[in-house]
């Protein structure tokens, strides 16, 4: 067995954030490598690595046996490696044959040989069985036959490392059928492959070998997946303490704070209503286009709604803007954190007091810089903000620590109500998640209205008092804690048609 | 095995992974490159004026210096609110030909009408109303800051040949030549305008909501959106308060040539921009300093002011200019860079 490319006890380290550590695994001739693990556990870091993007501080990377640093992405592309990233990366106004050939065209004193290279790419796509037409423009091809280019660039650059960043989330059947066939093909012509998904069957139909990372850390690697089953490789990637890590706490649930009747707008298919009652945790599940990040900025007004009302206690909230939501006690945590929640060259003093200063603004315009200045501390402490200093500059931070931030900013506004959270511990680590699900709790102990959207069914399931799930813009069924299941969630939010398909 | 990995892991990541980052070298400048950082464009001025104060004859004196601020007295007016401008991820190509027509628009007013009042006052509206024009642009309509300003700077300069006829203005009321020629405590008006502008800014900027919204914005206007701040509101005062300033520049510049020039303020909007730029305003938004731009405005005045007492040719002057200016912002670059992005 000769190892093709080898990781050795890489370590990677972010501002803030301990991405990858004492990572090592082999990659051999000829076979494929499955690599698992949850959202953050240090899989597209290790890719970024290879791919020349990051450079690791610690350990080694070997190629045939031999160190190699990739200082950039030229460099990993001239060992013979590809990437093919989630996130495409192809130019949409050239062909499929200028796209493959990129930046190696066929060209007679600088001017483009274009029937040469249509004819090249047609016959090599020929040869691999992919049914693509060369003079397509990218732009009008589909998302899964643009994944197929940028295979076909892979392989047609002799690339003799392959990975692959989950291939199949954008694929339709006959295209997973195709990619399939293709890497199999290339195993048999003693290509080294990196295979990335979440789908564990496909994981047990291509992979030979598989390692699992979980919060940077490899821990556990099976060499052969004879013998192996779904459930020694879900417990790794999950970890033992996942039973305890939501540390749910029982509470009182009181009247009704946050009805909505009949909310219409873009993104639903229906009107949405339902009620949230004080000190409750609704949990809202959906598949990504479900409608729930939608709903969630309808009813914060950061979209405009066509039709229907919301009640906070019972008073009908008129104004549909962000500010007037604020003042009537809603609050937003975002979706994207990074994109939309932190201001991320501002400090975390900034971040924090940046909606609630205007109640301690002097003449109605100056601001009380001893007043933030106590309010920042007092939230850090609170929230136990793991900073420097409260004016170190948010972007510094880790995610769990920025997230805190971000709900510091809400509790700050002494009268809220209404909490609503979107993807509450995405890309954080899980110490910070579970210290994240305290403050959920607390908040709601105080008698908050929290709505959670995730769209990870464990969290869901772990911290919702009553789960809420959506479907193509709708809501489509409510279950309480004690009778929610994932069999029963996942039914309600896998689209009819592919349920179908898929039986 | 796999459990103890685990659990090690699990405590790496909860507790001491933020210290343990902060010690780890690229990430955490000493303390005194941090000052240094800080202070850094400080230092690289009072350095260059001690240099030119010694090596250069005439330029250490009262007459001289006196005649920098004065230099430099509209252009620190307008890097003011130019400022507010960047920090806001906005852009204003528009403030020279505003100065010019504010000029004209006074000069004109005031030969008609006679009255001094009426003419600054109707600069001052008109002013304020382009930039008004502006921010509804952009922030209402949503129209890309570089190229409605564009537009309005061309159609500004335009109405301001139209006004005039193409001919400079004269103006005859020697009551008016006051505010740009008298002297209030040995400085020149405009420069008390100027430093009063400073004040003012500098104290929006950091010590009122407005000038925190506005930086809040210019790092994430998504960002700021949702946690409440009035976007399109903070952005359209912006520009009305920079055309307001433009105006009033072009007021005191009238007074101090007696006229209003079709022509004047001619590339001036590069020259506050490059200002505000090298005392390190980030044209991504979110970082500026009225420090910072006080030592631009200083650092651009006073090595013009030593080339014209060295004569050198004003063909060389552009170049010095531009070079200063991808200097300055190539070290801002690496300076970014070094501290990760």
């Amino acid at each position: 067995m000769t190892s093709l490319l080898a990781f050795e006890s890489i370590g990677k380290t972010f501002p803030g954030v301990r991405a990858l550590s004492d990572v090592s695994f082999t990659v051999t001739a000829g076979r494929v490598h499955g690599l698992l693990g949850e959202n953050g556990a240090g899989k597209s870091t290790l890719l970024k690595i290879l791919g020349g993007e990051y450079f690791p501080e610690e350990g080694r990377i070997l190629i045939d046996g031999q160190e190699r640093a990739f200082r950039s992405s030229a460099d990993s592309i001239d060992s013979g490696i590809a990437i093919i990233h989630q996130e495409l990366q192809y130019v949409p106004e050239l062909s499929v044959s200028e796209n493959i050939l990129l930046g190696r065209l066929p060209n007679r004193f600088g001017f483009v040989r274009h029937r040469a290279a249509r004819e090249w790419v047609k016959q090599q796509l020929e040869r691999l069985g992919v049914d693509l037409d060369p003079d397509a423009r990218l732009r009008h091809l589909s998302i899964g036959q643009r994944q197929m280019v940028e295979i076909c660039k892979a392989i047609l650059r002799n690339a003799r490392i392959i990975a692959l960043d989950e291939p199949t989330s954008s694929l339709s059947h006959s295209e997973v059928d195709t990619l399939f066939r293709l890497v199999k093909d290339l195993r048999a012509q003693g290509k080294g492959m990196i295979y990335i998904s979440h789908r564990l069957d496909e994981i047990f139909e291509l992979c030979d070998d598989c390692s699992i990372l979980r919060d940077g850390c490899k821990v556990a690697e099976f060499n052969g997946m004879q013998g192996v089953t779904k459930d020694d490789l879900v417990s790794r990637m999950v970890g033992r303490e996942i039973r305890d890590i939501w540390g749910y706490r029982p509470r009182e649930i009181g009247k009704t704070r946050l009805e909505v009747k009949g909310l219409q707008g873009k993104g639903l298919t229906e009107p949405a209503s339902f009620k949230v009652g004080a000190g409750e945790i609704v949990g809202f599940f959906g598949l990504v286009g479900s409608g729930r990040s939608e709903l969630m900025r309808l009813i914060y007004g950061a979209e405009r709604r066509s039709a229907g009302e919301l009640l906070i206690d019972d008073s009908p909230l008129r104004s549909h803007d962000i500010p007037a939501s604020i003042r009537a006690g809603i609050a937003l945590c975002p979706e994207d954190r990074k994109e939309e929640g932190i201001i991320s060259c501002r400090s975390v003093a900034e971040n924090i007091n940046i909606s609630c200063r205007r109640h301690y603004r002097r003449l109605g315009l100056f601001t009380n810089d001893r007043k933030e200045a106590l309010n920042a501390r007092q939230y850090i402490d609170r929230l136990q903000i793991r900073t420097p200093s409260s004016r170190q500059e948010i972007r510094l931070l880790s995610g769990g620590n920025q997230q805190k931030a971000v709900l510091a900013r809400w509790l700050a506004e002494q009268n809220m109500r209404v909490l609503i959270i979107d993807e509450p511990t995405r890309g954080i680590d899980v110490g910070a998640k579970n210290e994240i699900y305290t403050v959920l709790y607390e908040l709601a102990e105080r008698g908050m209205a929290i709505v959670m959207v995730s769209s990870e069914l464990p969290e869901v399931m772990g911290v919702a008092d009553r789960i809420l799930v959506m479907r193509q813009g709708r809501i489509v069924g409510e279950l309480p804690r004690a009778e929610a299941s994932e069999a029963k969630i996942l039914e309600l939010a896998l689209p009819v048609d592919s349920r179908i398909e898929a039986a | 095995m796999n459990t103890q990995a685990s659990a090690s892991a699990a405590s790496n990541t909860s507790t001491p992974a933020p210290i343990k980052a902060k010690g780890s070298g690229q990430n955490s400048p000493s303390p005194v490159r941090m000052l240094l950082e800080d202070w850094s464009l400080i230092i690289i001025f009072i350095v260059l004026f001690a240099i030119l104060s010694v090596s250069v004859e005439y330029f250490f004196s009262i007459q001289n210096l006196v005649g920098l601020a004065l230099s430099v007295s509209q252009i620190g007016m307008v890097a003011c609110t130019m400022m507010f401008c960047l920090a806001c991820r906005d852009f204003d190509l528009s403030v020279g030909s505003i100065v010019a027509f504010a000029g004209l628009l006074c000069a004109s007013v005031i030969s008609s009408t006679g009255s001094i009042t009426l003419g600054i006052g109707v600069s001052l509206i008109a002013g304020a109303f382009i930039g008004a024009v502006n921010g509804l642009i952009i922030a209402k309509l949503r129209i890309n800051a570089l190229i409605t300003t564009l537009a309005t700077m061309e159609i500004v300069r335009g109405l301001g040949f139209i006004v005039s006829g193409g001919q400079a203005i004269g103006i005859s009321n020697e009551a008016f030549f006051a505010l740009g020629n008298t002297m209030l405590l040995g400085i020149p008006v405009p420069v008390v305008f100027t430093i009063l502008c400073f004040v003012i800014f500098g104290v929006a900027l950091n010590k009122t909501t407005y000038g925190r919204n506005i930086l809040a914005i210019g790092g994430n206007p998504d960002a700021a959106r949702l946690a409440g701040v009035n976007v399109t509101r903070s952005r359209i005062l912006v520009f009305l308060f920079q055309g307001l300033v433009c105006a009033l520049a072009g007021v005191i510049l009238a007074s101090r040539i007696t006229s209003g020039q079709p022509n004047a303020a001619m590339g001036f909007e590069l020259n506050v921009m490059s200002a505000c730029v090298l005392g390190g305003v980030s044209l991504a938004g979110g970082r500026a300093t009225i420090s910072g731009v006080i030592v631009g405005v200083l650092i651009m005045g006073t090595v013009e002011n030593a080339m014209n007492l060295q004569n050198i040719d004003a063909f060389y002057q552009y170049v010095v200019r531009g070079m200063i200016l991808l200097s300055a912002v190539t070290i801002d670059q690496l300076k970014n860079r070094n501290s990760g992005h």
